[in-house]
């Protein structure tokens, strides 16, 4: 079973992830791919059951719109751990489209991008099967020093020390 | 040079500890080894041909004489007693254990050394002129924006899984460009503007590998407290838009010539509009702390020349070669750069062993304020030297193996590390320098000759950058044997350009002379004050063709 944290906690996972090609059950949590959110966002929220809208890597934060604020989750899919669209996506989401909900990390992602990946602004991650949580959490802080901004450090190094 | 504050040293000391545990978890079976490898390859540890390879970041090539011993040490210690100097200023290691790696990255640490982003598809080391701060024709020294692009670019958490590997250089020089600028993925040239306002114009998507391309102007002019936020847009639209489906294809070159440089200019702009004047944006005060960091040394007053020296110069004919190729004219009286040859004949070009190391840590201490630095032609640099101390070095230089005075002429080689260690090589680079060397041993001849690059790569990576050689050697794969495709025309100066292939390859043995022949036209057809490049580009390379392939 693929383990979630939320919030630096292990938690249930209660969503289900739909693709294009599944209907949408009328109640429950679910979260549904970029084009089923853009066409039914409404009557998707109208629901019984929290929604999310899900991004593969090659979709844009752009490709949101207003509505996404009323998203309980946004999760971006990492096909491969290397494939690194998904850092930038949720670096705009946060700071370009300013969302505030949660932001989630799912398919193949390795413990040891915990760390940037909650610095450019995931607060959950789906770990893939046979990672396990508990180490997740060990990992969430190798570094203690950010030279940069990014979501979770808006002012640089250099600019906290000038202001310190 | 840089000198680590708290925070600085507190950061290697976590990644120290950092790729410890990831060690003991690929040693104990808990990270497999594809996921191992990108982990490894951002702290520059590459599995090469017979062992593991570890490159060590040398920030835009400065290393001081402390650096210089821990480097020593830790070759005798953990290697083969010796080190690679390689094509982006930084050092390797060819023989350390996987298992020692984490010791070696603690000693480095110890004298604010590291090997972070040397390796994998983040942003790599910052390179610059290996002459920053000590030549007049240089606007501002670029080592404290060096720095700066350093300290951002370290363990960026939106950029470490780029579509491929990112290099930055920064030239600060009018007339030149030692840093090979417009042949990186981001070239940042420091200029000022009508105003006199210092900014830079930068330039993207240049890059060798298999398809070398001369970067393109982005901004004519990006005002100095901009820096950071100005590379942050053009790194994310790359990080979106770049290819990810063929690593062939995934470098920023190919993105930017498939959107074309104005769409290009255009979404990293729109890019930027958002981030212009944010935290990122560099403060006076931060400028100003990292130029403290590279202030001038102590320079004493000295007279221009020196009575012994032109003595010595009038009598010995080794000393004057050795000034005329091997000296670089300072910008204060009395002060001269020298250039310790790392391209003995019979030596791997960039080698150098722990007790040349020593020596040199040993020379710089006495004769240049205690650093040196590495030149992306890989040889070792004093920038500082005392005029009236160069008899004195010369010697020194010269038990050391440093004199070897062909700095700038055709057997200064640039050569990567080639079939003798590289798993990807095509064929053997270091065999081939060492030919050519032992082809053209005429000391006088190869002055004669003047200025030219010839620089060898085992395969198309191009980590030799035989694109940019006057003469560039490149290994090929025929049928499983190896052979050698050469180029004409290349340049990495102001005036970048590609070399043109001269036509079919030829086997190891006929390289040196394929060499001369091409050297004979040149010396046959150049007019007076001609360099080998001049020459190249007047005739174009259908003389050179019809001589060769006779
Ligand atoms: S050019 Fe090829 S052979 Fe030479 S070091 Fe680079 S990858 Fe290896």
């Amino acid at each position: 079973m693929p383990e979630l944290i939320v919030n630096r906690e292990v938690v249930a996972d209660t969503f289900s992830y739909l693709t294009v090609e599944d209907a949408v059950p009328a109640t429950g949590d679910v979260i549904v791919p970029l084009a089923v959110w853009q066409d039914q966002a409404d009557s998707l929220l109208a629901r019984g059951g929290r929604t999310g809208v899900w991004l593969a890597s090659d979709q844009l934060a752009e490709d949101l719109d207003e509505r996404v604020h009323q998203a309980d989750v946004v999760a971006i899919e990492f096909p491969k751990f290397v494939d690194g669209r998904g850092f930038s996506t949720a670096y705009l989401l946060r700071n370009r489209l300013n969302y505030q909900g949660e932001l989630r990390a799912i398919g193949d992602i390795l413990l040891d991008q915990l760390f940037y990946l909650q610095r450019v602004g995931f607060n959950a991650f789906l770990l893939p099967d046979g990672k396990p949580a508990a180490k997740g959490l060990e990992l969430l802080e190798p570094i203690s020093v950010r030279y940069q901004a990014s979501t979770d450090t808006p002012s640089p190094l250099f600019r906290q020390l000038e202001s310190a | 040079m840089y000198v680590y504050n708290d925070y600085d040293q507190q950061l290697v000391n976590d990644r120290v500890e950092q790729f410890r545990e990831q060690t003991q978890r690929y040693l104990a079976g808990e990270l497999e080894e594809s996921e191992f490898l990108p982990l490894r390859l951002q702290n520059g540890l590459y599995v090469q041909r017979h062992a593991p390879m570890l490159r060590i970041a040398i920030p835009y090539g400065m290393l001081s004489s402390l650096q210089l011993r821990k480097l020593a040490d830790i070759a005798d210690e953990y290697d083969r007693s010796y080190g690679h100097f390689s094509t982006r200023q930084n050092i390797q290691l060819n023989w350390p254990e996987l298992e020692r790696v984490p010791d070696i990255l603690a000693e480095l640490a110890t004298v604010q050394m590291h090997a972070i982003q040397t390796s994998g598809n983040c942003i790599r080391n910052t390179t610059t002129d290996q002459f920053a701060g000590v030549l007049a024709d240089e606007i501002v020294d670029p080592r404290p924006y060096c720095e700066l692009i350093r300290q951002w670019s370290t363990f960026h958490p939106e950029f470490a899984f780029l579509p491929r590997k990112f290099k930055i250089a920064v030239n600060s020089a009018e007339s030149t460009d030692r840093a090979a600028t417009r042949v990186h993925d981001i070239g940042v040239q420091i200029i000022r503007n009508n105003a006199g306002e210092l900014g830079y114009r930068i330039y993207a998507g240049g890059g060798l590998g298999r398809t070398p391309v001369i970067g393109q102007v982005v901004s004519e002019f990006v005002p100095e407290k901009h820096l950071l936020t100005y590379l942050e847009a053009i790194v994310r639209v790359y990080n979106q838009h770049g290819r990810r489906d063929n690593k062939f294809k995934a470098r920023i070159k190919i993105l930017v010539r498939a959107m074309g440089i104005e769409k290009f200019r255009e979404k990293v702009e729109a890019e930027w509009a958002h981030l212009k004047d944010n935290d990122s944006t560099l403060t006076g005060n931060e400028i100003k702390r990292m130029q403290a960091h590279f202030s001038e040394p102590d320079y004493a007053d000295l007279p221009a020349t020196d009575p012994a020296v032109e003595q010595l110069k009038a009598d010995s004919k080794g000393f004057r070669n050795w000034l005329e190729r091997n000296a670089t004219a300072h910008r204060v009286p009395g002060y001269t750069a020298i250039t310790l040859s790392l391209k003995k004949t019979g030596v791997a070009p960039g080698d150098i062993t722990s007790k040349q190391m020593r020596a040199a840590a040993d020379l710089a201490e006495r004769y240049s304020f205690g650093e040196t630095r590495v030149s992306h032609f890989q040889n070792l640099i004093l920038a500082d030297v005392r005029v009236s101390d160069l008899p004195a070095l010369w010697e020194e230089a010269k038990a050391n193996g440093f004199a070897t005075p062909n700095i700038g002429t055709l057997t200064d080689i640039i050569c990567c590390p080639g079939g003798d260690f590289c798993s990807l090589a095509n064929a053997k680079s270091i065999p081939i320098a060492e030919q050519i060397q032992r082809q053209f041993d005429d000391l006088d001849y190869v002055y004669d000759l003047g200025n030219l690059d010839l620089n060898i790569s085992g395969c198309m990576n191009a980590c030799g950058h035989h694109h940019v050689g006057n003469i560039g050697i490149l290994g090929v794969d025929k049928k499983g044997a190896e052979f050698y495709q050469i180029s004409l025309g290349g340049d990495s100066g102001l005036d970048a350009s590609l070399g043109k292939i001269l036509g079919p390859s030829f086997n190891a043995e006929e390289v040196p002379s394929v060499i001369e022949k091409i050297i004979n036209v040149y010396v046959k057809e150049r007019t007076e004050e001609e360099e080998f490049i001049d020459t190249v580009r007047r005739i174009g390379i259908q003389p050179f063709k019809e001589q060769v392939y006779a």
